[in-house]
Order: C-alpha cells, then structure tokens, then sequence
C-alpha cells in the first residue's frame, strides 16, 4: 500500500499527489514513470514521476483526468492509500551538455518534462523552456520551471496568458533566433504535438527527444501492448522508451494505438458517472 | 501395514475417463473444463497401477515422483499420505496434475502405456492434491531453526516458489521480489482459469508464505533493485532468479502494430490476470473480435484461441505453419479445442495483416506450406508453396509463436554471462550463474518449458543455495 501524503488540485481536471513509494523515490531518475493500481479490480495505468524526494521517501505524480481511472484517483485523498506502485520504470533520459537546451512542455506533458529539464539545467546546459496549454487555468507548473529555466515562453491556444497559438510557433522562433546554438530539443505532449515539433524541428537539424504514452498492461516488456514503430522498427516503449528519436516516431500509428480501447473507455467512464457524480464536480461536459 | 505386493490379476485397461464440463457449456464460462476423479473413480484407476518394481513411470517424471508408492496409497484410501508422498518432491502437485504434459513424460512411458491404456498419474497425483486442499490448512513440514542466512528470490513462479519453500524449510530467511502485483507468474497471468483456476495458485503461494517467506510484489528486479543492490546494500547472501522467459515474439511482418493484433502474452495478461474477462466490473479492457486467428501451435495458442472463444468470438482459428503430428501443445489441449470448435489450420503461414482505414485488421494474408526437409530439432522443416497465397477473412489476430528472455536483468548485471538468445547460463545440475552467489532456473536458463521443469530447476537450486551458504564454497 502506498500513502498519498499530499494532494493539490490544479484545475477540475489536474491533481497532483505526493505519495510514499521509499523504493521508487530512491532510484528515480529524471525520464522515468511508475505504474499504478488503484485497487483489486483497477487497471494498471502509467504516469511520470515528476520529481522525488529520496530523504522522505517520497515521488510526485501529476495526472489529467481523461477516463474512469485518473477520474477515479482524483477522488482519493491525503491519507488514503493507493494499492500498487511499481517503479522506477523505462530508461532514464540521457542527460549531458550540450550548451543550450529546449524544453517544449504541452498540457500534462508539462510534468514529465519537469525532471528532465531540472536535470539538463544541472549538467550545465542553458535552459529555454516552451509551455503550452489550452488555456491559463490548465496551465501547470509554471513556477516550478521559472526557478530552472534561463528563459521561459508560455503560449496558451485561446491567448488568455501568455502568447496566443501553439508552442511549435514559439518554438520555431526560438530555432531561427538561435537555433545555432540549441544543442537538443526535448519535446512532451500530446502525440499531435510531437508530431509538429518534429516537422517544426526537422528543418534546424537539432537532435529531438520525445516522450511516448502508448497504452501499457505490466510496463516490463512482457505484453507488448505499448509497441509502437521507431525508426521503421518495432520498439516496445515501456522497456526501450519512453524516450526516442523524435525524428524516427510513426506518430500515426501511436495515435492509431491509443485508440484501441475508445468504446470501452467511454463506456466505463459513463458507468463511473452514476456510480461516482462526486468525482465530476467543477467540469462541465466531458470528452 | 497393508499387503506390499501387487496383486496378481489381469491387466485392466480401461483407463478412467475423468469428467468434463460440456463443450457447449463450457464455452460459455471461464470455469474449470475438467471437473476431476471421486474419491471412488481415484481408488477404481489407481487398482489398475501395477506398482512395478522398476517403475518406469518415475524415469519419465523431471521431478522424480514416488509414483508408485503414492498410487498405493491410494488404493489403501489414504489419500492425504498420498499428497504428502508426492510433496517430498514436487511441491506443486495440484497444478502439476492439471498441466504436466503427461502424455510426453511419465504416462508416455509406463508400462501399460505400451498397451494404449497409461496408469492416469496426472489425474490421480490432481485428485490427492485437491482432496489434501478440502480437508483445510496444507500440513506445514517442521522447520529448522534460523540460519540467519537471507536469500532473495526473484520472480514467483514455478521455479521461484519452489526455491522459497525449500530454503524456507530449511531455516534460512526468504523474500521473494515479483514485478507484478500478484505472485504465480505464467500460472496466473498465462494459464486460464479454466485450466487451472487462480484458487489452486494463490493456495500455493498462502502455503509457502504460512512457512515464513516474505512476498514483496511491485518491485521488478534491475530496476526497482538491482541484483547487486540485493547483494549488497540489500544484506542477501544469495540470489536466486526464476524470472521466466517472458518477452513476446512477433513475426515481424507488415500490419502487425494494428489495432486488434495482440501478443498471446498480452491477450492473456488481460484476461487473467486483469480479470478484462468480466469488464466492466474490473477496469481493464480487451478487444475480441467476431473472427479470430492465433498464430502457432503450442499450449499458449491453445490458452489464447480458447479464451477467445470465450470472449464471445464467433469464430476462433488456429494458424500453423506445420501439420498437427508437429504441433507442440499437449494432445489433451488440442483435443479440449477441437470439441470446443477451435477451427484448425495446418499448413498455413501468414505473411501480412490488412488493415482499414481506421487501422484496425480486416484480414490476413498467408500462404500454405508444405514440409520439406527434416531440420536441426528433427522435424520437417515447412516450406511456402509459391503462389498459394490466399486471404483469411479475420478481425483480430493473436501472435502466439514464442516467448525469450528479457534483457532487463542482464542488462543490468553486467558480470552476469547470458548466451546468444539472451538466456542466463547455469549449469543446469547445480543452478549456478557465472556470478558467485547469483543462482536462476526455470524458462529463465531452459527457453520456455515447462512447469515441472521450472519445479526441478528450483528443487537444484535450494540444494545448491543450501550448500553454499553453510559452506560458502562456490
Ligand atoms: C510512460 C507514460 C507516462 C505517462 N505520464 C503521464 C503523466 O505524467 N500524467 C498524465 O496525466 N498522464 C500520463 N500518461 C498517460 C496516462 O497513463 C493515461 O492518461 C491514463 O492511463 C488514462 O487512464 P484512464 O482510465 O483515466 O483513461 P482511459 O479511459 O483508459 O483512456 C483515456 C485515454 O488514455 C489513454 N490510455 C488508456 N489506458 C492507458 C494505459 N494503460 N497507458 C497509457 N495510456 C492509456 C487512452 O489512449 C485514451 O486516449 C502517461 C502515459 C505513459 C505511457
Ligand atoms: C499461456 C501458457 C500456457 C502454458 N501451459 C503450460 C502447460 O500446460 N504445461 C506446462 O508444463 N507448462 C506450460 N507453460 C509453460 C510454463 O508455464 C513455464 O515453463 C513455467 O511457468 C516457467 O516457470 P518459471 O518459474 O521459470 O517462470 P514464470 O512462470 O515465467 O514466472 C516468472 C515470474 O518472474 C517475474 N519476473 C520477471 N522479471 C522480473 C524482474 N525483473 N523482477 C521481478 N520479477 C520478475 C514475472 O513477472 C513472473 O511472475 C505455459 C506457458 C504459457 C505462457
Ligand atoms: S509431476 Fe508431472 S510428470 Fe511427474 S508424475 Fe506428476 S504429472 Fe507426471
Ligand atoms: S509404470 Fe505404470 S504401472 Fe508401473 S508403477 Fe508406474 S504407473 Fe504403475
Ligand atoms: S507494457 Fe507490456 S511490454 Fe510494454
């Protein structure tokens, strides 16, 4: 069992957790995730460990609510515990300086990104980080990026904070300010919007690293339900990921993937609706 | 003590049938298709066992089961004794007589077996277990006071659990790490209930946790630990690794990434495990389509082209590029499938999903074969037949044509040697890794097996782990 120990809830959609996973937090390098279960009958769903602390033990986890699971773990509260934890899982973000560094963070991709940038920030690079959001109130983290980043842009589609449009314009303009010096772009969102960065990217010739969320069952490379093609070869994210060449993605067929179960994820998330009207406070019509 | 000798009467060679559920019922559950002896069918089969004096039976048996002396205690009603006999050296009888490839070990070579009518060893060894289980609490052996040694297991299958017990019993102190959330491995999230219901597993592993062993789930070894973290921070004098042979393969053609194309593994994985079969009650989906094909032959296709059926799938077929003599499953399993009405299709290999527009699979494209040459494992090698190509008219598709090793241990256990497949070496008689006090077994050193030899493999190894740590030679 595994002790949520702080909770914040950064929009009717987004809550953060502190939870008690001494192990997970002791080996947790930036780029890596966790798998969860809530309870018996719950599914195993994974997210990214957004920073750890090793001297308390503890990891923190920030989650959109998307279906019946993450709905779900919103309603849990401080002191309630979730029932399996397993980690730290994938491969550690290759980290090393390479001068400049662009972090480009869009929606949740935000907190995955978080580790990763604190972690090029300390090997020295110079850290210009992208953030993007639909609008002011989903935007996360912004402070905590403010206290490593040497630059920061925040864009949000409707232009209620920030630069109005999506971060592949800003990021295109960073690239033909200074594109010569940034040594790497690091890009996590939604898999639409790594698909842009990369095309946005292409053209400077910088190494693009991306973050993949394909569907996962055991994360350790016994399913094989998180493949997805890399490089014209099929690679399982869980255990060869999450990180890759953004270049070589067939982001196509990872959207195609993470489709697979549309009907019966509508249909559990209607269910929960009657069974939990609780966990749907404060949002208006869900997708 | 009752008579010793056999009794000499004619041979009987009406071996008992055991009852199964209905095929056509059957398929519409995930309860248990066979339903086992009575005490009385037990006492009426274990009468025809002629307790040789050499029995042969035993040479065919990986665990060297007492077979003889625990069919006569049958005969005499002692059923429980029974259970114990067979104990001394597989601890796993009531999964053992459910999924021992019988037919291929020791039934294949029992005396009457020559005569077409094998002693049913499987059934009667299943019986005494699941008679043992009903009277309550499995009998604890006596256990030898501490050593203050501590041994850390890694994976809880077969192998694993088997190791646990042993050195469990032998005072020594156990932690078993398993990286899912419920120990068993294949036996729970491959096998299918029903074949061999979840109860029977998880009362092995209560058993072996009642004898002391600490069960840590959640923790996936060379991540969460490393093998030298165990050694080292950890205080483990000795590591055992019973971490199966669990990576899927696929065949690497095109469309195998679209949606409604699974690995055996994962279809199971959500069907047993997750429980997706009584979705929405449990969260975890699964896809079945109205025609299904699995690609292979072996008892996982088995499993997955059964549970398909289950599922709800109109139509279930087996793909296999050799004809049905090669076929790898246990004879009991195919025969299971057929009656069921698994449609067989030999011969058959397939070179290319198809997909819609949506990215889902409308059909597969395949060619027939025919058998060529005998290879280097013996059998005819299949060949494709030019121009034989054809389309098979299915919505989903199961790869089911093996499993390897997964690197994440070795990869990081650097002065651990594997071979060219990626499989740990240890010398099978003593279980022992290139690397001083790291022991492994089961699939992890053999490539998929069997259950009982992942049982053997622990036995070995608790003896070794036993001798190394009160020794410290290695
Ligand atoms: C390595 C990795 C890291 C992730 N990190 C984060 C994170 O830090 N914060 C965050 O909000 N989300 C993260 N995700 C995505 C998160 O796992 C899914 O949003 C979650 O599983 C949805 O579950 P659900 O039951 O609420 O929704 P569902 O109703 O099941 O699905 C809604 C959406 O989530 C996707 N999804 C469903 N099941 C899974 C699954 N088992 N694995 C992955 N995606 C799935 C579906 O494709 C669908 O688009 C991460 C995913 C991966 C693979
Ligand atoms: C569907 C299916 C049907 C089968 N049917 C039969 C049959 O009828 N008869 C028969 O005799 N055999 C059968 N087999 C084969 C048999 O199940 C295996 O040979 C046997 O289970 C191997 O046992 P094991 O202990 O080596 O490993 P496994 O049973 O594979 O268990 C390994 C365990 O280790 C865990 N693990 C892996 N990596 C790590 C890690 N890094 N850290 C922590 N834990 C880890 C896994 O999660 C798993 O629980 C079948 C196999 C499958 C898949
Ligand atoms: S363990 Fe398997 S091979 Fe040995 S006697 Fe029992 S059923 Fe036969
Ligand atoms: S070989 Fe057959 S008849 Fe002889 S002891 Fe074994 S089971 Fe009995
Ligand atoms: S999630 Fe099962 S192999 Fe990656």
């Amino acid at each position: 069992m595994f002790e949520i120990v702080a909770k914040k809830e950064w929009h009717p959609t987004i809550t953060e957790f502190w939870v008690k996973a001494p192990y997970v937090a002791k080996k947790h390098r930036p780029g890596q995730f966790m798998i969860l279960r809530i309870n018996e009958e719950g599914e195993r769903i994974p997210l990214t460990i957004a920073e750890s602390n090793k001297e308390e033990g503890l990891i923190r986890i920030i989650f959109q609510k998307v279906g019946k699971t993450t709905f779900h773990l919103g309603t849990l509260n401080v002191g309630d515990n979730i029932l399996d934890v397993v980690g730290p899982l994938g491969k550690p973000t290759h980290i090393e300086n390479r001068g400049t560094v662009v972090c480009v963070g869009g929606g949740v991709g935000i907190a995955p990104l978080f580790p990763i940038a604190c972690g090029m920030k300390e090997a020295g690079n110079r850290l210009i980080t992208i953030l993007g959001a639909r609008s002011k109130d989903l935007l996360i983290m912004e402070d905590d990026f403010k206290r490593v980043s040497d630059e920061i842009i925040i864009t949000t589609d409707d232009g209620s904070y920030g630069r109005k449009g999506f971060v592949t314009h800003a990021l295109e303009d960073v690239l033909k300010s200074q594109g010569d010096k940034v040594g790497e772009v690091v890009g996590i969102g939604p898999p639409i919007m790594m698909k842009f960065i990369a095309k946005v990217a292409e053209p400077f010739g910088v190494p693009l690293t991306v973050s993949l969320n394909s569907i996962m069952v055991d994360a350790t490379g016994m399913c094989g339900a998180c493949r997805v093609t890399v490089g014209g070869k099929t690679r399982f994210v869980c255990v060869d990921g999450p990180e890759f060449n953004g270049y070589e993605v067939d982001f196509d067929e990872l959207m195609m993937r993470q489709s697979m179960y549309k009907k019966q994820e509508q249909e559990a998330l209607e269910r929960f609706k009657k069974e939990c009207p609780q966990a749907f406070e404060g949002i208006g019509e869900v997708a | 003590m009752a008579e010793q000798k056999p009794k000499k009467k004619g041979l009987n060679l009406n071996r008992l049938d055991m009852p199964r559920q209905d095929p056509k019922v059957r398929i519409t559950n995930f309860n248990e298709v066979a339903l086992g002896y009575t005490a009385e069918m037990a006492m009426e089969e274990a009468e025809r066992c002629l307790e040789c004096k050499k029995p042969l039976c035993v040479d065919g048996c990986p665990a060297e089961v007492k077979i003889p002396e625990f069919i006569h205690l049958i005969k005499e009603g002692k059923f429980i004794e029974a259970s114990l006999k067979i104990k001394e050296t597989n601890a796993l009888p009531a999964v053992c007589g459910r999924v021992c490839p019988q037919e291929e070990q020791c039934e294949e070579v029992c005396v009457l077996a020559k005569k077409g009518a094998p002693v049913a060893i499987g059934r009667l060894e299943r019986f005494v277990a699941d008679y043992e289980a009903a009277q309550g609490e499995a009998k604890k052996p006596e256990i030898a006071p501490p050593t203050g040694k501590k041994v850390a297991v890694v994976g809880s299958g077969p192998a694993g659990l088997t190791v646990a017990a042993d050195l469990a019993v032998l005072g020594h102190k156990v932690t078993i790490f398993e990286a899912l959330h419920k120990a068993g491995g294949v036996l729970v999230y491959g096998i299918p209930e029903f074949r061999l219901p979840k109860s029977i597993v998880q009362r092995e592993v209560d058993y072996i946790t009642s004898l002391g062993v600490e069960l840590k789930t959640d923790v996936v070894v060379g991540k969460t630990f490393t093998v030298d973290d165990l050694l080292t921070e950890e205080g483990y004098d000795a590591v055992f690794l019973g971490v199966g042979a669990g990576l899927p393969w696929f065949m690497e053609i095109p469309g195998e990434n679209l949606n409604g194309v699974y690995s055996a593994n994962e279809f199971l994985t959500r069907s047993n495990l997750m429980k997706a079969y009584r979705f929405p009650e449990y969260d975890t989906p699964i896809c079945v389509g109205k025609k299904v094909a699995v690609v292979g032959g072996g008892n996982v296709a088995m499993d997955a082209v059964r549970s398909a059926l289950r599922l709800g799938a109109a139509e279930a077929h087996i793909v296999y590029r050799r004809s049905r003599a090669e076929m790898p499953a246990r004879a009991e399993e195919i025969e299971n499938a057929e009656e069921e009405g698994v449609i067989f299709n030999m011969l058959v290999n397939p070179i290319e999903i198809l997909g819609d527009e949506n990215g889902w699979v409308k059909g597969m494209k395949c060619i027939r074969m025919e058998l060529g040459e005998p290879d280097s494992s013996g059998r005819r090698r299949p060949v494709p037949i030019e121009g034989s190509e054809f389309i098979m008219d299915v919505d989903m598709v199961i790869m089911s044509i093996g499993t390897g090793a997964n690197p994440l241990i070795p990869s990081t256990t650097p002065d651990m040697e594997v071979n060219k497949w990626g499989y740990i070496v240890a010398d099978p008689n003593t279980c022992k890794t290139t690397k001083k006090g790291v022991f492994a077994g089961g699939d992890i050193i053999r490539g998929a097996a069997t259950v009982i030899l992942a049982v053997g493999d622990g036995k070995t190894a608790a003896r070794e782990i036993h001798n190394y740590l009160t020794t410290g030679e290695w």
